[in-house]
Formats: structure tokens, sequence, C-alpha cells
């Protein structure tokens, strides 16, 4: 995990990468292998709790909190879902709830991922961010407390 | 893959046909615009639109009360959407074909008030594994405040509907039969006309889900003397927001009424408030106006063009598809059943279909995927759901190819 960039440098950093591509095919090609290369979620993970479900894409998410900061692990049963995903834990996992909760993580627009994001029933990604921002909502309850 | 030649097409001017859908002219990504997914609405023709904005601007007016001109033009047309209707499912009177906003809207309506009224405890309704939601849940909610029971015919691994099973559910708690004409996620047509008179048999009432026929099939509700049709407008070339309810006379007429308000009434004192004749009775409020008028226009438009030609164009089609996707590696069709109408739903191995939709829809090709509002059929499969290609009178051959083109690069793409 990336210690020394802030959320909005890495998501700087992605949205340069995909400044490489010309093409859509480019683009999905990436998201693709990063969905492959995420490592799978393990099983006892895979619970009914941790599931944020779409009609279309199921996301499992869990969170942890060390030293003052939030870790994410997650996995979906779509590859291009879990591409995203790969690219939202690169960019919030390792930081503190303050700043996650603060994240505006515009980068999904800025490389065109919108139709991810749409209100539509289609995925779990829109409720997954909503979840990753939950979790950090509660860890920095918690340590108020 | 094998080489497939698409059918010379003499039964339909497609290409004239296309010209009057404005939104087929449009690009998506960069790409002219495949729509594939007219199961879950069809695209409107120039005259539908026309109507819509005629109505807007030339006799915009409230119904059934002004004494005016705008108001008796409007009341006119609206009323006439109704006698197109009838003739539309062959209805016997206009007096049986009430507005709803649509298919759901008129399973709940059904459920809410001939259910209540004639579902009690220990009583028994019959779907199918095959139903969108919208026809599960209304029953469900009945069954639950009822302490009623629903039973479910199961679907064979082919898509068709087990009807030995299903003659030994019947029975004399049997009060209600409801199923899909045709399935949404599978295409099979189901055969209601020997459902139906298995039900009534056995002394049940029957209503028939036309969502996905109304626009593929003839519909005769007398044929098929089903005591109840439902069906929605957008899914055959009209507007969103309007679709019909068909019910027998006598039992419209013994039913409560639904939602209270102007129109559904005769006269209103605080006392006590007498109801309106057919079928203003299921009509309570100002109706969707403008959109019932067009739904008139897209009826006439199917008419004309010809319901027949254009259903043997789509099964060309569905034949096309089903043989061209067939010879893909690892692809499987779902719902394989005898007849089907216009619709072909697979899944590939190891690929999950939302993966598909996406990378299909980057090549400007809609598809639907999903569970397609049918989580029970999915399961009964065990499948996360499908990739579903629905047809409508103006998709061609060209397109179909373009899919199976588009779809190879996508599997390339996630392998």
């Amino acid at each position: 995990m990336s210690e020394t960039l802030n959320i909005r440098d890495t998501e700087k950093e992605i949205v340069e990468e995909f400044g490489l591509f010309d093409t859509w095919e480019e683009k999905y090609e990436y998201i693709i292998d990063l969905g492959k290369k995420l490592p799978a979620l393990a099983d006892e993970f895979k619970v009914e709790e941790n599931m944020v479900k779409g009609c279309q894409s199921t996301v499992w998410l869990t969170a942890s909190y060390r030293d003052g900061r939030v870790f994410f692990q997650a996995d979906s049963n779509t590859v291009i879902v879990k591409g995203l995903i790969s690219m939202l834990i690169r960019v919030l996992s390792g930081h503190r709830p303050d700043e996650i909760l603060e994240a505006q993580l515009d980068f999904l627009k800025e490389i065109g991922m919108t139709t991810h994001l749409a209100q539509t029933r289609s995925n779990g990604l829109l409720a997954m961010l909503r979840q990753m921002k939950n979790f950090a909502l509660a860890f920095k309850v918690k340590n108020e407390m | 893959m094998t080489t497939l030649t698409a059918p010379a097409n003499n039964l339909l001017n497609v290409e004239e046909i296309r010209k009057q859908f404005p939104v087929l002219q449009r690009e998506v990504k960069g790409r002219p615009l495949i729509y594939l997914d007219n199961a879950a609405t069809t695209q409107k023709p120039q005259v539908v639109i026309d109507a819509l904005v005629n109505y807007y601007t030339g006799y915009n007016a409230n119904i059934h009360r002004g004494i005016h001109t705008l108001a008796e033009e409007a009341t006119a047309a609206f009323e006439a959407t109704r006698d197109t209707a009838k003739a539309f499912i062959n209805a016997p009177s206009r007096e049986e074909v009430i507005f709803t906003s649509g298919t759901t809207d008129g399973i709940n309506l059904v459920a809410s008030t001939w259910g209540r009224a004639n579902i009690g405890e220990g009583d028994e309704i019959i779907v199918t594994g095959m139903e969108h939601h919208s026809n599960i849940v209304p029953w469900q909610l009945l069954c639950l405040e009822k302490k009623a029971v629903l039973k479910v015919i199961p679907v064979s691994e082919s898509g068709e509907l087990e009807l030995d099973v299903y003659e030994s559910l019947l029975g004399p708690r049997t009060k209600m039969v409801s199923l899909v004409h045709v399935s949404n996620a599978l295409g099979t047509v189901n055969p209601v006309k020997q459902i139906i008179a298995m039900a009534h048999k056995a002394g049940a009432v029957t209503l028939v889900d036309g969502a996905q026929s109304s626009v593929h099939l003839d519909i005769d509700v007398q044929d098929m003397d089903c005591d109840f049709f439902v069906m929605s407008a957008h899914k055959l070339y009209g507007p969103t927001g309007v679709g019909i309810l068909y019910g027998k006379r006598a039992i419209l007429e013994a039913m409560p009424v639904y939602r209270g308000g102007g129109e559904m009434i005769k006269e209103v004192t605080f006392e006590k408030t007498t109801y309106n004749e057919l079928p203003y009775k299921f009509e309570a409020g100002t109706p969707n106006i403008a959109d019932v008028i067009a739904f008139k226009a897209a009826m006439d438009f199917v008419k004309e063009v010809g319901k027949e030609k254009v259903a043997m164009h789509e099964q060309e089609l569905v034949e096309y598809a089903t043989a061209k996707l067939e010879a893909l590696p690892g692809l499987k069709i779902v719902g394989r059943g005898s007849h089907k109408a216009s619709v072909v739903s697979f899944v590939i191995d190891q690929v999950h279909p939302a993966d598909i939709g996406v990378l299909l829809d980057n090549q400007g090709i809609a598809v639907r995927t999903g569970n397609h509002c049918a989580q029970p059929l999915m399961d009964r499969y065990c499948i996360p759901g499908t990739v579903r290609a629905s047809f409508a009178m103006y998709n061609t051959f060209e397109e179909v190819d373009q899919l199976v083109a588009a779809l190879q690069k996508a599997i390339k793409m996630l392998s």
C-alpha cells in the first residue's frame, strides 16, 4: 500500500495510466486484467453479511482497522466489477477514515467509467462505494468513543 | 463457426420500418445502435411520438367532465383507444377494457380487489416457475394477508411448464391460476388455453400476463377464455405508463372497487358513495390521458405493419440467432421450448453475463443481462442470470451477425 500518496494523488496516477490507452478495448482489457489479478477473498468472508448485492453482480466487502488506517478486501462474481474494485482498493485502502469519507473519487468519471456508477439496479459498485465509506465512518466513530 | 446465411427477407420491408423509429438513427459509443432489448421495452415509432405531441399541442384537456371543445376532443381520443384495445384483444365489449398504468398495475388491481374478496384462509393460488416478479409478489402479499397458499407449476430443463405436475396441484381449494403467456426470460410460449381449461374445470379463476405476448402473438381473450388478461403499451411500441386490464364482465361487476377518487364514483355524500359503471369504476382520478391516446397509435401501427408478418420475421431472427450463437464454444441457450417468441437467452461457460453486457454496450449493442426480474427461474437453472437478446420488427439479420461478432470479441477479451 502506497503510504506516501494521498487519495487524490493515487486517483491522478490512475487517470494518467488510463491516458495511455487509445481505445475502449485497451481500457477494458486492463480492467479485466486487474480483476483477474485481484486475490480472491477467502470463502469465510464470502458470507451474507459481507455481501453487497446488485441485480447483475455480487460484491463481497470486508474491512479491517490497524493503526488508525482502514484496509479493504473485496471480491466480485464479475471480472469487470472486480477490476474496478481493485482500483478502489488501490485508492482507498490504507488511509485514515476521514480521508476515505472525504474522497470524491472523480477518477472513475475521468477514466470514463460512469456507466458503472449509474443509479441502476444493475451493479453493486455504487453500493460498494457507499459501504466502503460506511466502514470508514464506523471505524471513525468507534475510534472517537 | 458454422457458416449460416441469413434467410432472404421478403416478409417485411425492415429498412422502411426502421426509418419510422427516430432513435434507431442514433449512435452509441461511436457505432450505430443495435437495440436488442425489446422484451424490456420497444422503441417508439414517429406516429406514437406524434400522437403524444399532438395531444399536448392541440387538445390537452381533462376528460369525461368538461363541456368545452378541447375536453370533448380529448375524451373522444381517449375512448377511441378503448375501442381499438377491445378489438386488439378481441374482448366482447369495451366496458371490459380497463386502463391501468401497466401489467404490474393490472395484476395488483386483481390481487387487491378480486383477491381480497375471494381468497380465504387455506385457499390456493397457482403461479408458474417462470413468472416475472410482478406476477409473484402481489399474490404473495395476498397469501400473507389471507393465510392462503401459493403453489408453483415447475419448469422443465427445456423451459416448458410441467403440465402433469400442474394437474396434480389443482384441487378444490384452487381459487386462482395466474400465469405468464410468454416468458420474458426464456421466450417460451405457454399453452394458456389448455391451462385455463384445466383451471376452469377445477373451478378456479385465471389471469394471463400478456406483457410479452401482446406484441408477438394474436391475442383473443374469448378464445383463450381467460378471466383476466393484462398487458403494457410500452412493450408494443407504445408509451410507458399505460396498459390494460381485461376482465370478464360478471367478474368485474362483482369485484370491489380498487382506488377511490374522481371518475369512479356515481354519487358522493359523506354518508355513502355509489360507484360508477364499468369500466370507470376502476379508473379513479385523472388518467394518463396522453399516453392512452398514443397507445392507440401504437396498436394501429402494429396492425398496419401486420402482426403475423412481424411474428414470422421475429421467428426467423430467433432461429437464425439461435443457430449462430449455439455454434460459439461454451455457449448454452437457456430455454429450448418448442414454441418460443422473440427471445434468445444464453449463458457462456466461465463468463458472467454482466461482463458480457458491458463489453457489448461498448460495441453499441443493447442487450439485457441479469435475472430478468425472475429470480426463482434463475435459481431453478442454478445460474446468476443470462444474456438476453430480444427482437422486434426493426431488427435485422445483419444485426444478429454483429451481435455474434461482438460476442466473440467480448469472450476473447474475458478469457
